[in-house]
């Protein structure tokens, strides 16, 4: 039966994280965009009470809720942990997206891991703070083309390469690098490896200076014959031609819809805020009278807050179909895409609308402003999120639709 | 106001009375007579269609043989499971596929003719009304099938409707705009002398008429005046884009009740001083939209609907631009089943010109928005059936559905190029029709 509001057996969760959000995050959140590379301190207690809602078995708002059970598989509707995950994300967000992604055990490395570890695999890094590490100097959004490589030797994997714009790269316990064990078979042959802080041979090269999101470390990490055992590459080790890239693939199912919530509680917060200012100054919006008859900036806020809405619902239907096991790529792709360009608009807007109180640092906005374009960016750009989504729709493959 | 062009303001000159004599005989019957008239003027048939007043239908015997009193019957909200769930039941899945076939083979194949014609071709409400469509949200005691509201199944008939068109998808419409209406707000005498006939075998053509000529036109305040007379109402005023404005023996009318804001009014067409005026639009041309000219119209005080209460009709606004939302995520959703194939199969430079981003780019467009705007307006559609508060769903369903659904109008028109300007292709009409969501109020209650 049709019904988008939030699950029931979700507003608890939803209120904490909201009160996280509120009392913890945004308290702190100009402090740390002033110190950049600053750890904030504050999160460790808080990460902790994060740790014991998510073994609470109510399935957790934190980044390893995106793993898909298979034994789980039942009849009927199912709102489970990856739309529990959504809904903790997006008020988290709301607080702030740099402290989201600072939050220790919930980097998008530990939603990798929950992706496609095996279970011996996930119980041995159930405690690890795991960043994740794609992205190379020479490959942005091109992910198939990556060049660090993975040499099998004995009972390792011997990594050499270059990573860059890894989130909590200095902070967290571990990585989840993607490399090729054979570069010859091009995407098939692209494994993710965990590698633990302090193994020979990785070394954190510099930590980068952002726009946005400040509070969250952002690294340049280089591996130099660094040795990994060999049951820290996850999933399969075969070389699969036919499956391909989808093994790693599989983990932006899970992760886009992550950073979706990410953008959508952002925009929520921008457009409270914005609300907020704008009945101080004798501006309310107005539902049932035509815009035509409201004030410009009424009108402008609603066509923001229409955006908004779009953007929270396809986030959540990506996330609802993951937990019903149903393939979601599309839809995935299709919240990224309007959660990260709608953000974007309606941080700027609110800037905007509220004037030099928005561009000031007096208020959180112009940070929000600045926080927001990473999450049209990051976990695929727009554009490759409009290619996906146009491939699904045409039925083109990557040689056709380039 | 700045002038937009630097001659704003200007008189006419030497050249422009030239223009405008020219004109005149280029239209006047001299050319008929000698034979100079270039063919393809249209111009006369656009005349006759225009300005063409006629009395109203001549409507049925509505009233019922007896009096009620007591209170009316209405459905119940339906149930909270506390789940999200995107998934239709089974009901309304039987019902989406049995109006979706009926869109694809009755409407879509229709549509360009009606849309010339300016009126359904014969036959097709009546196959319509067998669907049984009226009876969805009608109770079971009042002869219908509904069990409880039912607003998300409408919203899922609506959209299923306009994929086949969107002009003929309201003309089929229009009936239960005024059917909804009487279950929701008709007193216990109101639903008896009228439901019947729209639970029946022979569907009276209806229509909810909010609109008037007016820019910037707010339903709240409408010019049409109600005045209290001894009897009941007298009501006067003109209401715009009326579907099926020739055919329709029952008009649901809103009208300013002596300055306390916008009441409903029931209205037959054969009351005296209504008529009704033949009103093409761009679009809608299916639906056969006229103008409803109300000149001092005596009702009687059983023909105020929902006692005259500002939150019906709050609520009647806001569950009509639900039905514009969803009628606008239909059609959307064949512009983007049309545009696929093309841009498949049309090639340019050597390969399908879906192979190029700024093509490819815009048909994800079209899918992304459409996906965002049907979600919304399907959340607005479950929350007025559950009976929770929906007014900022509402606004931000038709917001998308006017905004993104006339960009999708626009991107499936571009995407075909010069065959999307011509009318070998459904995207222009689909262009026109798109258009509407904006502009309509009323027509449709979910």
């Amino acid at each position: 039966m049709i019904n988008l509001e939030t699950p029931k057996k979700a507003r608890a969760l939803i209120n904490q994280a909201y009160q996280a959000a509120t009392q913890v995050l945004r308290p702190i959140s100009r402090k740390y965009d002033r110190a950049e590379h600053e750890y904030p301190v504050e999160l460790d207690m808080f990460a902790a009470v994060l740790d014991g809602l998510n073994s609470s078995g109510e399935g957790g708002a934190g980044a390893a809720g995106v793993r898909r059970d298979d034994k789980e598989k039942q009849a009927g509707n199912r709102n489970g942990s990856n739309l529990a995950t959504v809904l903790g994300t997006i008020e988290m967000c709301y607080g702030d997206v740099g402290m989201l992604l600072s939050m220790p055990r919930q980097g998008l490395g530990n939603a990798a891991i929950a992706s496609v570890a095996n279970d011996e695999q996930l119980k041995r890094f159930a405690k690890t703070w795991a960043a994740m590490a794609i992205t190379e100097p020479g490959t942005g959004s091109d992910s198939a083309n990556i060049t660090t490589t993975a040499t099998e030797d004995g009972d390792s994997y011997i990594l050499n390469g270059e990573k860059i714009f890894v989130t909590s790269g200095d902070r967290a316990d571990a990585v989840v690098v993607w490399a090729t064990v054979d570069k010859s078979l091009g995407r098939a042959a692209i494994k993710s490896f965990v590698v633990e802080k302090g193994t020979p041979g990785f070394e954190v090269v510099r930590l980068e200076h952002k726009l946005g999101i400040r509070a969250s470390d952002t690294a340049v990490l280089r591996f130099d014959n660094c040795r990994v055992p060999k049951e820290n590459l996850l999933g399969s080790p075969e070389i699969n031609t036919s499956k391909g890239f989808a093994g790693v693939m599989q983990t932006f199912d899970n992760t886009r819809p992550l950073v979706a919530a990410m953008a959508v509680g952002l925009a929520r917060a921008a457009l409270e805020e914005t609300a907020r200012i704008l009945a101080d100054a004798g501006v309310v919006v107005d539902y049932d009278r035509p815009a035509h008859h409201q004030h410009a900036a009424a009108a402008a806020y609603l066509e923001l807050e229409a955006d908004y809405e779009a953007a929270y619902l396809l986030t959540l239907e990506s996330a609802w179909m993951a937990d019903n096991r149903k393939p979601n790529s599309l839809q995935a792709s299709m919240a990224k895409a309007k959660a990260g360009r709608s953000v974007v608009d309606i941080t700027l807007k609110c800037v905007e609308l509220v004037g030099t109180l928005g561009y000031t640092e007096e208020m959180l906005l112009e940070k929000w402003a600045r926080d927001s374009k990473i999450l049209d960016i990051f976990e695929g750009t727009q554009q490759i999120q409009q290619l996906i989504v146009a491939r699904r729709l045409l039925g083109k493959t990557s040689a056709e639709l380039k | 106001m700045t002038a937009l062009r630097e001659n704003s303001g200007r008189k006419r000159d030497v050249m422009g009375l030239g223009l405008a004599a020219l004109s005149r005989l280029a239209g006047s019957k001299t050319l008929e007579r000698t034979g100079l008239r270039l063919p393809v003027q249209n111009l006369v048939s656009a005349a006759t269609r225009n300005g063409f007043r006629a009395a109203g239908a001549v409507s049925r015997a509505f009233s019922s043989a007896r009096k009620r009193g007591g209170a009316p019957t209405r459905p119940a909200p339906a149930a909270d499971t506390g789940l999200f769930d995107l998934t239709p039941t089974e009901e309304q899945q039987m019902i989406v596929e049995t109006v979706g076939e009926f869109a694809a083979e009755q409407l879509r194949p229709a549509a360009a003719g009606a849309d010339e014609k300016l009126t359904p071709p014969d036959g097709l409400l009546t196959r319509a009304a067998e669907l049984g469509l009226t009876q969805i949200s009608v109770p079971e005691e009042l002869g219908g099938a509904a069990a409880e509201r039912s607003v998300v199944t409408n919203a899922l008939v609506a959209e299923a409707l306009a994929h086949g068109d969107l002009g003929l998808a309201v003309a089929v419409l229009a009936p239960s705009a005024v059917s909804n209406a009487l279950v929701l707000w008709g007193d216990a005498q109101q639903q008896a002398d009228y439901l019947p006939e729209f639970v029946g075998e022979n569907v009276p053509a209806a229509a909810l008429a909010l609109l008037e000529s007016t820019p910037l036109f707010d339903p709240f305040k409408p010019a049409t005046k109600a005045r209290r007379t001894p009897k009941g109402y007298q009501l006067d005023g003109v209401k715009s884009l009326v579907p099926r404005a020739a055919q329709a023996e029952l008009f649901v009318v809103s009208a300013d009740l002596e300055g306390r804001g916008p009441a409903l009014f029931l209205v037959e067409s054969s009351t005296a001083g209504v008529s009704v005026e033949t009103e093409p639009a761009m679009g809608l041309r299916g639906a056969g939209t006229g103008k409803l000219h109300l000149e001092k119209v005596s009702l009687p005080a059983g023909a105020l609907l929902g006692g005259g209460s500002p939150d019906v009709f709050t609520e009647a606004v806001r569950l009509s631009r639900l039905g514009w939302a969803a009628l606008a995520t239909g059609t959307a959703k064949a512009v983007l089943d049309y545009v696929i194939p093309y841009v498949n199969e049309r090639t340019a430079f050597g390969e399908p010109i879906s192979h190029r981003q700024a093509v490819a780019f815009s048909v994800a467009d079209i899918g992304i928005e459409l996906e965002g705007m049907r979600l919304v307006t399907l959340r607005a559609a479950a929350r007025a059936e559950q009976g929770k508060p929906h007014a900022r769903e509402v606004a931000l369903a038709r917001k998308l559905a006017a905004d993104k659904g006339m960009r999708i109008g626009s991107a499936g028109v571009q995407l075909l190029g010069g065959h999307g300007f011509v009318k070998e292709h459904p995207v222009e009409r689909w262009y026109r029709d798109l258009r509407a969501i904006g502009v309509l109020e009323g027509v449709v209650l979910l």
